[in-house]
């Protein structure tokens, strides 16, 4: 089942322009994740950072395969409007080499690879609200099961023609509803059922490495090109172009209405706040940006940016321990993009409908807030209720003592840094076995 | 002889050294220190949430003098570690009863 943007060539002819613009997209948006894995594992304290890393680049391998195996097929095969499924697609071993869908320019292979690359990321933003307490092993498990059961049915019901809310007209151009609130909303229905870390309003819990963190979220926006400008799948007729100027424009406007907010209510620009703010832009344009203008655009940003600096603090007043703002961020920015493209659709770019402020009337937020309500529904429970089954079955969280001295060294045998001296330095060191011996002396480091 | 002790800011160490040098003190040992007076540090802020940091950094510098010229020493010290902010440090000495230099054995006044 095609995606359900058209384009506006008749007659499908395999583009090479477009299949190498889109190979590139697909290359960028991949670098997401690992971009992702040091935005987060800066964020969080010494003794979790691989962790944290891991989480989100198991993502890599796990959905990967998985799309390959058969999410490829839920998303995009043919449809009853809720899941597809199509035999051809199951293991990408039915597809021809240059098979093009109709109307597009580009070989099904490249189309696959772009969307396997949004799969990708999904799960891994999840990661962010379950810092420092999830046994690796539950969290691939969750990781697997989730894109089963939620992502691939969900990316089916807003992207493929056929799909339920994209008959209904709801627009998510890049993925604000499809990757961002269906993210955010399975962090919240996971954080519910497994509780709060150990120490949470307590204990400092101070990001360990702003650089990290810096590093990550300029990685997220160059990676983000990808995701946006590469969503109209091709750039024949400049639209592609408009998304890449508008997440430009969002995204710095939302970092600064960060930082002013941050300035205003807190005292300080912050190195955090400036690379959260530009993340926070950079959600809410994903949506939306297809179908603004460079002046829409910005005022999403600036909206998006205070609304989430905003929307951050909910987690003390609630009480529920959303550790690095997944909610906050990627929930709070994505249904902020997608309501606000009920206000800004100009009608003029990637869709003829137009917002409230362009004489469109409430019809198109009325649409956004039925997207809006039945991903963030759906991925809500549904993960509420996987990560209540791992918790009853295999547990969901490391022993308490575990999460207090560190989950780098239970779940990975492994430390972020050597701070010689501070991690034991000074014990007595074995010498170095050669290989051979290696097997015949599992002990290491007893 | 008298042990002159000043915990002070950082930034001040080449002010303080240059006066120490100005009034004829030959040596001195600097350390670096962490810790906090009645301001009790300083408050970080990570996305809203705020931080105590109590333990600021800091510069411990002691020198050993004459008894006659612990007084002057510690104005010396004062006037170049100080800025007028909160957090400048103190200077403090204690008496001292002996002190060796290694190399050649010599003790007391002569050791300095």
């Amino acid at each position: 089942m095609p995606p359900g943007i058209t384009l506006a060539a008749d007659a499908p002819q395999l583009s090479s322009a477009n299949t190498g613009f889109m190979l590139i997209c697909s290359a960028l948006v991949m670098i997401m994740t690992p971009g992702l894995a040091f935005f987060y594992g800066g964020m969080v304290r010494v003794k979790s950072t691989l962790n944290m890393l891991m989480m989100s680049f198991i993502s890599l391998g796990i959905v990967t395969i998985l799309w390959v195996l058969y999410g490829f097929s839920l998303a995009f095969g043919e449809s009853n409007g809720f899941i597809g499924w199509s035999k051809d697609y199951f293991g990408l071993s039915g597809i021809g080499l240059v098979q093009l869908w109709p109307g597009y320019s580009i070989p099904i292979y490249v189309f696959a690879v772009f969307q396997l690359m949004f799969a990708v990321i999904t799960p891994a933003l999840i990661s962010g609200a379950l810092a420092d307490r999830v046994k690796f092993t539950a969290w691939a498990l969750f990781t697997a099961l989730w894109v089963t059961v939620v992502y691939f049915p969900v990316a089916h019901w807003v992207w493929a023609s056929d799909g339920w809310l994209f008959k209904k007209g709801v627009i998510d151009f890049a993925g604000g509803t499809a990757v961002h609130i269906n993210a955010g909303a399975a962090a919240l229905g996971v954080i519910l059922v497994i509780g709060k870390r150990v120490g949470f309003k307590k204990d400092p819990m101070r990001p360990h490495s702003l650089p990290l963190v810096m590093l990550g979220a300029g990685l997220l926006w160059f990676g983000w090109f990808g995701f946006n400008a590469g969503s109209w799948l091709g750039n024949d007729d400049g639209v592609g172009a408009v998304m890449f100027v508008n997440t430009q424009v969002a995204t710095a406007a939302a970092m600064l209405a960060w930082l002013l907010y941050e300035k205003l209510r807190h005292g300080s620009f912050t190195t955090l706040g400036a690379a959260s703010g530009a993340v926070a832009g950079l959600v809410a344009i994903t949506p939306s940006g297809g179908c603004v203008s460079p002046l829409g655009a910005i005022a999403i940003g600036v909206i998006a940016g205070v609304l989430c600096a905003m929307a951050i603090n909910l987690k003390y007043r609630f009480g529920f321990d959303d550790s690095l703002d997944v909610v906050g961020v990627h929930m709070v920015g994505g249904i902020t993009g997608s309501l606000l493209v009920g206000l800004f659709a100009t009608g003029g770019v990637q869709s003829t409908a137009k917002g409230l402020f362009y004489g469109g009337g409430l019809d198109q937020l009325g649409k956004q807030a039925l997207g809006v309500g039945a991903v963030l529904g759906y991925s809500l429970v549904v993960s509420a209720v996987l990560a209540l089954a791992l918790d009853k079955t295999i547990g969901m969280r490391v022993p308490e003592d575990d999460e207090v001295s560190g989950i780098d060294q239970v779940e990975h045998a492994e430390t972020a840094y050597d701070f010689s001296g501070a991690g034991g330095g000074t014990a007595p060191r074995r010498t170095v076995a050669v290989p051979g011996e290696m097997a015949a002396n599992k002990k290491v480091d007893a | 002889m008298k042990l002159i002790t000043a915990v002070v800011k950082p930034h001040r160490l080449d002010e303080i050294k240059q006066a120490l040098q100005a009034f004829g003190v030959h040596g001195l040992t600097v350390t670096e220190a962490s810790g906090y007076g009645r301001q009790r540090g300083h408050t970080e802020v990570y996305r809203g949430a705020e931080y105590t940091v109590d333990l600021v950094p800091k510069i411990r510098i002691e020198v050993l003098v004459e008894d006659g010229d612990a007084e002057e020493l510690i104005e010396v010290v004062v006037k170049a570690a100080h800025t007028g902010k909160i957090g400048d440090g103190k200077v403090w000495s204690v008496p001292v009863e002996t002190a060796v230099r290694v190399r050649t054995g010599e003790r007391g006044p002569d050791a300095l």
